[in-house]
């Protein structure tokens, strides 16, 4: 029974030298130490030896059996070796197979400068709040220096809720501005806040024009404000946004609720000041108007236009993605066709 | 407004080239959108005097011309009817740069032979010279036309499109732009001088003036001129009404508009003899009256119409247009000419009642002074009576209720600088308030002027007008760059509602483009009918607000729900999209808070109306095959199951666990509908959209659709959480295959497993029906994950409370074990 141990073991090693894959190396394994296995039949056949010779026996079989279960790690341990070294034919893959499609989610690009524009400001200390989109005549016109009949009416066709009744009609705001009012009359100086949201014209659509379209209000309220901080901010905003080369242009401009009134305006990206048809052939292309808080407006919310000052500016947000990525029609941003959204 | 830059020489001196003065122009607020140089392509064509003219030898309708240019003699052949001898007119060499009269286009003139003649040149029609599209003959220039002198010299021009702001009236004259060019430029103001002759007759004997309205006229002044021979107008004349953009009519109505263009005040002249009762009334126009204008147009009146009338009738709208009776014809030969003042509102509120608007209601609409019309009314006169009148009556009538007198305004370098950062002397303010026409006197030992308003700036009202006057003339461009130096506000909460609100938003956006959602933004107006649509049987739950004057049918209405805008922009994108489509919005929906009632919404009174309550909403739809087409991917449609998935996945990763009710909404089909519960409330619906709604806004394929109220879902986020241990103690799993009959729903089975205290976790792993299962049955195998937060558990505790746990299961929905 010794000899035949000893054969077994010999063959066994013989066989595994032979072994070339971890397959082979299963059936080796099944073959030599399985539970079919000769030299597990030997070690259950022990049993109805002689105590000494199955204690002899016993003690070989088993010193066998680890014997050849180190060379079988051992076995495999170079089989992984070799393989992590050379990997087989059929493990490799055609790596230009296009990988597993994940579904892309984006956000709409107006959103997307939305949050770029709110950002810029919240570094500057200003406070995002929000307003509603239905307002009464007074908000939007009456408090803002605009009265019934007042000939800058015209700089805002209206849509409205009700028609001609004064400063108790309802209307959807042709700006951002009416928080200007919203806000002073419940905050006391300073104040330093932007107003993200979208504003209604009664304008037929082309593509410049929309009858919906998002603003950025802005204003700051306090002692010592100036035009100057308004062009420090202004001109710091312009050069996060369109960068530090582009020119920006400060020039006066009239809107009822401000004085000194300021429009803002940056050179043309698409012809670089020569004059086209993006920038109707001035070179310059407005983004915002702006100005001093006009001390009318002031006074109606109860804050001292002889103690206080401020600023407030009105951002158009459409025009910059319009002007960042060569957008020609407005139109497109709010008829939502898939193959213009997923560009952004 | 356009201005002829010649035009405005005559009244200041500009040194600078045309671009130049257009930013200056600009960067000070009166915009220059565009600038047309007239004669900038005229290098070769030159003033000539006709001096022979022969007969064409080939041709009879042709002639040769011979031209004499000063230094030398040239012959042409001309086929204008209108040549003759004496004229002084343009002449292009070869070479010139001209306009092809039949195409339109830019050409450079050759040298030919006109039936057999050589030409060395050509005299040009204003076509040719590109002045207008006048080819009837050729231009005849004035006698004094100098020959020899380069016809751009003479007759070029540079014309300027200013964007006049509404602030701003006294812009809407030459005169007014003058002032701004000599305040920018340092140069004085040349006014034209007004002197000119009357007769001894008295205008009281030959009219009188009786303003009824003196609040709605201030003022109305007249003249009366006679001997008047309507004919064309001079062609200096007629270049500056065109190169101003209006069209010459005859003398008599040139002369007014000549004046309104260089003073902004609009004139009106009557024929004298069609006014009835020698009289000029200004009132109310009556109930029912009516009037025929100028454009031969009758129209209907109302009391809120001024109207200047004779004895008997309305003979002018106020300040809008002029009535055809009373109108100048070529058989007038006396005229009474207004220059009045009305009110800007009533002129306001006329022009929108009668569709009209012109350049004199154009101006009034801006508000003129009533201190206006005097000057430009003589200098009228005085015009009409050099070409086109004989005499003018003596005196002027001046009708002057309302009279007010200048504004005084204080104003500091200090208030300069507290409000523009930039720093001017007093001398600094003064120049520029004086060279616009400010009266200012120093006072306080120079600190402080006092500044008297000219009446033709209504619009500086107080001091920081005056600063803007001040900073604009010496340019923004001077104004300092500074940051904002004043104290922070105190900074807003986090928790705050409005902060939690908008922060929610971007949370929810942010998740929903992780799941591969893209986010769209829709318009607020609807149409109704795409309202109805979201119902099968085209029922509207809220009443929308209505826009009182929409631009288009499919913007007429304030939408109440977001769904509609989602299932149209998934209708649209339906047929160019070859994968699933998944779609998001987060906005505002505007539900009235007094819905109007049909019947009584007529009577509902001011007091009543609210502004809609703005409630930010969430909506979701899926559609179409899971995954994009891939050699690899889930080609199956999206499902129930993967919204739902994206709604318990959406509220876990706010914190919140969801439960679904069967839900009821009618935009949903029955039985493929949940509600969303969180913590006991609705927050929302999930499910399938109604096959007839899909319909409806022609979609095929399913659509599942989500709904949330963000300011439910507001309410459940705002609690803080409070922090859970990490579990101490191992967990033990195990997996049981329950049978069970077809009609109790997982939720029944979770409940009663989730009620085991040592249940940490429940997972449905598999839901089988087939081989093996009975009918009406179905199985659920599930895997539980027991843990105590105390000790680890035993095999014993596990089969303990498993076995409880099967006995309920058994009991109460007559689950057994899988065998
Ligand atoms: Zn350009």
């Amino acid at each position: 029974m010794l000899e035949q141990l000893k054969d077994l073991h010999t063959q066994a090693l013989d066989e595994l030298n032979k072994v070339n894959n971890p397959r082979e190396l299963e059936l080796w394994r099944v073959r030599h130490l399985g539970k079919k296995s000769s030299l597990t039949k030997i070690l259950r056949s022990l049993a109805a030896l002689p105590l000494e010779e199955r204690r002899k026996g016993g003690a070989q079989a088993n010193e066998i059996k680890r014997a050849l279960e180190s060379s079988l790690e051992e076995k495999e341990k170079l089989l992984q070796e070799a393989l992590l070294t050379s990997p087989l034919e059929s493990q490799r893959l055609d790596i230009t197979l296009p990988g597993r499609p994940l579904p892309a989610g984006r956000l709409h690009p107006t959103t997307q400068i939305l949050k770029e524009i709110c950002d810029v400001f919240k570094n500057m200390g200003f406070q995002v709040i929000e307003g509603p989109d239905v307002e009464w005549d007074y908000y939007n016109f009456e408090a803002l220096n605009i009265p019934q009949h007042h000939p800058a009416r015209d700089m805002f066709a209206t849509l409205w809720i009700d028609a001609g009744m004064g400063e108790k009609a309802r209307l959807l705001r042709t700006h951002t501005s009416p928080m200007q009012i919203r806000l002073m009359e419940r905050e006391r100086p300073p104040i330093r806040a932007i107003v993200p949201g979208r504003a209604y014209r009664y304008e037929a659509t082309d593509a410049t024009h929309e009858s919906m379209f998002y603003q950025v209000e802005g204003l700051a309220v306090d002692k010592g404000i100036t035009l100057a901080d308004l062009k420090g901010t202004l001109f710091d905003f312009c050069r996060c946004i369109f960068g530090e080369e582009r020119e920006v242009r400060f020039r006066c401009d009239y809107f009822p609720f401000v004085e000194p009134g300021v429009e803002v305006a940056i050179g043309c990206s698409a012809c670089d000041g020569a004059g086209c048809r993006l920038c109707g052939y001035s070179g310059w292309i407005e983004i915002l108007g702006a100005g001093m808080v006009h001390p009318d407006v002031l006074a109606r919310v109860d804050i001292d236009p002889k103690l206080y000052s401020g600023f407030a500016f009105g951002l158009g947000v459409e025009r910059i993605p319009m002007l960042r990525y060569g957008i020609d029609d407005i139109r497109l941003f709010y008829s939502n066709d898939l193959r213009f959204l997923r560009q952004f | 407004m356009k201005v002829s830059l010649k035009w405005l020489r005559d009244y200041v001196d500009i040194k600078l080239a045309p671009e130049e003065l257009a930013e200056r122009l600009t960067m000070a607020g009166l915009e220059v959108k565009g600038t047309q140089t007239i004669g900038g392509t005229w290098d070769n064509v030159v003033i000539g005097e006709v001096i022979a003219l022969n007969p064409h030898p080939n041709a009879d309708r042709l002639k040769l011309a011979t031209v004499d240019l000063g230094t030398g003699q040239v012959t042409t052949v001309c086929g204008a009817p209108n040549i003759s001898l004496g004229q002084r007119v343009p002449f292009a060499h070869i070479g010139a740069r001209l306009i092809d009269p039949h195409t339109g286009e830019a050409i450079v003139l050759k040298p030919a032979k006109i039936r057999g003649v050589a030409s060395e040149g050509m005299v040009c029609s204003e076509k040719e010279l590109g002045i207008s599209e006048s080819h009837e003959g050729i231009l005849v220039l004035p006698a004094e036309a100098p020959i020899g002198a380069p016809l751009g010299a003479y007759l070029g021009d540079v014309i300027f499109d200013l964007d006049v702001t509404p602030n701003r009236p006294d812009c809407l004259s030459v005169i007014g732009i003058s002032r701004e060019i000599a305040a920018l430029t340092g140069e004085p103001l040349r006014l034209p001088p007004i002197h000119y002759e009357e007769t001894e007759e008295s205008i009281d004997s030959f009219a009188s003036v009786d303003i009824v309205e003196p609040d709605l006229c201030p003022r109305y002044c007249a003249s009366l001129i006679t001997g008047i021979k309507i004919a064309p107008s001079p062609s200096w004349l007629q270049q500056r009404l065109n190169s101003c953009g209006m069209r010459p009519i005859n003398n008599v109505v040139d002369v007014t508009n000549h004046v309104m263009l260089e003073y902004g005040q609009p004139l009106h002249a009557f024929d004298y003899h069609k006014l009835k009762g020698r009289q000029i009334i200004v009132r109310r126009a009556g109930n029912g009256e009516t009037i025929t204008t100028i454009d031969g147009t009758k129209r209907a009146l109302n009391p809120d119409i001024l109207v200047i009338a004779d004895k008997e009738e309305a003979v002018a709208v106020a300040g809008i247009m002029g009535g055809l009776d009373s109108e100048v014809t070529d058989k007038t030969d006396t005229i009474l000419l207004e220059s009045a003042n009305f009110n800007q509102a009533t002129i306001r509120r006329g022009c929108s009642h009668l569709q009209l608007q012109n350049e004199a209601s154009i101006r009034f609409d801006k508000g003129l002074n009533s201190e206006l019309p005097l000057l430009p009314l003589k200098r009228a006169t005085q015009l009409l009576l050099e070409l086109a009148g004989d005499r003018a009556a003596k005196g002027i009538i001046d009708v002057y209720p309302g009279k007010s007198e200048p504004k005084l305004i204080l104003l500091t370098a200090r208030e300069v600088e507290r409000l523009s950062g930039l720093k001017v002397n007093i001398n600094g303010i003064l120049k520029v308030l004086k060279a616009l026409g400010f009266k200012c006197q120093e006072s306080n030992s120079g600190s402080q002027i006092s500044v008297s308003v000219p009446y033709w700036r209504g619009d500086i009202k107080c001091s920081a007008d005056l600063v803007e006057e001040v900073v604009r003339i010496i340019g923004y461009e001077k104004i300092p760059i500074t940051r904002l130096g004043s104290p922070l506000p105190q900074q807003k909460s986090n928790l705050s509602p409005s902060a939690q609100q908008s922060n929610l938003k971007e949370k929810l956006r942010n998740i929903l483009t992780g799941f591969g959602f893209q986010e769209i933004l829709t318009y607020s107006l609807v149409s109704l009918e795409k309202l109805q649509k979201l119902s099968p049987k085209l029922e509207l739950k809220i009443p929308p607000l209505k826009v009182a004057n929409p631009m288009t049918r499919e913007q007429e209405y304030l939408r109440t729900s977001l769904r509609a805008g989602l299932l149209a922009t998934l209708s649209h994108n339906q047929k160019f999209e070859q994968a699933g489509v998944r779609l998001f919005e987060i906005g505002k929906v505007f539900l009235p808070h007094h819905p109007p009632v049909i019947a009584s919404e007529a009577k509902q009174s001011q007091e009543e109306k609210e502004l809609p309550q703005e409630k930010e909403m969430l909506c979701a739809v899926l559609s179409g095959p899971r995954a994009e087409l891939s050699w690899q991917a889930d080609k199956e449609p999206f499902d129930f199951f993967d919204a739902k998935g994206v709604v318990e996945n959406l509220l876990n990763q706010l914190g919140l666990k969801a439960s679904f009710d069967i839900g009821d909404d009618e935009t949903l089909f029955q039985g493929r509908g949940a509600n969303i519960i969180v913590e006991d409330d609705k927050v929302g619906i999930v499910g399938d959209v109604h096959p007839r709604v899909a319909q409806a806004f022609e979609l095929s394929n399913t659509i599942c659709l989500i709904e949330v109220d963000l300011e439910k879902l507001l309410t459940k986020v705002t609690r803080i959480k409070e922090y859970q241990p990490i579990p101490r103690f191992p967990s033990v799993t195990r997996d049981i295959a329950l049978v069970i009959d077809e009609q109790v729903s997982y939720r029944r089975v979770e409940n009663i497993i989730q009620s085991f205290p040592l249940v940490m976790q429940i997972t449905l792993f598999d839901l089988y029906r087939g081989k093996q299962i009975p009918d009406g049955k179905k199985s659920f195998a599930i895997r539980i994950i027991y843990q105590s937060p105390s000790h680890t558990l035993t095999d014993e505790e596990v089969d303990q409370t498993q076995e409880q746990m099967l006995a309920r299961l058994h009991q109460e929905l007559g689950a057994t074990l899988r065998s």
